[in-house]
């Protein structure tokens, strides 16, 4: 084995997680090569040193904060959880549906006004027609124009004798 | 009998709240070591753990158990580690464009010295505090990926899979980035392998 290859091996060495057949070959290589030899004393040296460092322990309030943070948590709803209606949107709907039901009995037998029956609509239409059709002409009759606007003031002078 | 981390995990799914107790009490200690490792912040280290917990309390309706349950949370906390570390680094950044130069300031975080009153002889303590001290600075000195690394794999003990997938990289590139991390350290420490090289 080369030294190179050492380099993947030489930790899981010195933790002792080679397989067995691995664990042979780094040492077969070791037993004729000193630098990688003294590598593995140094390696051995980082990982004790590595061991000096202390545990800490968390914090009393470190529990005390996680079981806020959890009970603070929504609790989920079940995927079709939305099929149970609440109560205020189950009476809104109810009161809709009595709403539209009691409107649609109580419809007015006679429409109020004479447009709202399109058959009655359309015979006052064809009744109005001659005065729509004369109504272009009158109003662009030239004679007419010329008449005189006195017809309302006559009328508003003869009311005045009279009285 | 003892439950496993998975059939602790999946009673949580089911409901079962004393089950999550009990995960909390089994990985505590091991998170908040590792993210106070990763940080180097015990206030921080605690605030990220408590992340971690509640994550995974987020998760357990989703929770399949395809993989190793210390896989999933510390690859949770990694992730949050890493990003946190990111973030102070940018605001370390910014404060010292801004605020005036202060002496030690990245010793702001250590409490004042704490001499046990079992210990005879001050001068070894203060030795051995000297001594930890230069075996955190090497750690925290390493690139965030190999610190990772080095913490997963002695403090943790997990297996370079596990390892490898928490990192998102292969087992080969592990084992690379592990050994870097190593030549680091001993290059760091070297007088303390000196050292332990004289008395073995």
């Amino acid at each position: 084995m080369s030294c190179e290859k050492m380099e993947n091996r030489i930790l899981g060495y010195v933790d002792g997680r080679l397989k067995e057949n691995e664990r042979q070959e780094v040492e077969k290589h070791l037993a004729v090569c000193g630098p990688c030899r003294l590598r593995v004393e140094e390696f051995r040296a980082v990982s004790g040193l590595l061991d000096e460092l202390p545990v800490i322990e968390p914090s009393p309030e470190f529990d005390v904060r996680v079981r806020a943070l959890v009970a603070a948590e929504p609790v989920k709803e079940s995927w079709w959880s939305w099929l149970r209606v609440s109560p205020r949107v189950a009476f809104a709907a109810s009161a809709l549906l009595v709403a539209s039901l009691w409107f649609g009995y109580q419809r007015p037998q006679n429409p109020p006004f004479p447009w709202s029956n399109p058959v009655e609509a359309d015979a006052q239409m064809m009744q109005d027609l001659p005065v729509l059709e004369d109504h272009d002409l009158l109003s662009n009759f030239e004679p007419l124009k010329e008449l005189p606007q006195a017809v309302q003031a006559d009328e508003e002078t003869e009311s005045q004798q009279q009285m | 009998m003892v439950r496993t981390d998975v059939q602790l995990m999946l009673d949580v799914k089911a409901g079962d709240e004393a089950s999550f107790e009990l995960l909390l009490q089994r990985y505590r200690t091991p998170l908040v070591n590792f993210l106070y490792r990763m940080v180097r912040n015990r206030e921080q280290a605690e605030d990220l753990a408590q992340e971690v917990f509640l994550r995974v309390y987020r998760a357990r309706e989703d929770y399949v158990p395809s993989a190793k349950f210390t896989t999933w949370l510390f690859r949770i906390a990694t992730n949050l580690a890493l990003n946190s570390v990111r973030d102070t680094r940018y605001q370390k950044l910014e404060l010292s464009i801004d605020a005036p130069v202060t002496i030690d300031a990245e010793e702001g975080d250590e409490k004042p010295l704490d001499i046990p009153e079992k210990h005879p002889n001050i001068e070894q303590h203060l030795v051995e505090d000297a001594r930890k001290k230069m075996i955190r600075h090497a750690i925290e000195k390493l690139p965030e990926k190999q610190r990772a690394a080095v913490l997963l794999h002695k403090y943790e003990e997990l297996d370079y899979a596990e390892i490898a997938k928490i990192l998102k990289c292969s087992e080969s590139a592990l084992k690379s980035l592990l050994f870097r991390a190593y030549e680091s350290l001993r290059v760091e420490l070297a007088p303390l392998v000196a050292r332990a090289g004289g008395r073995a």
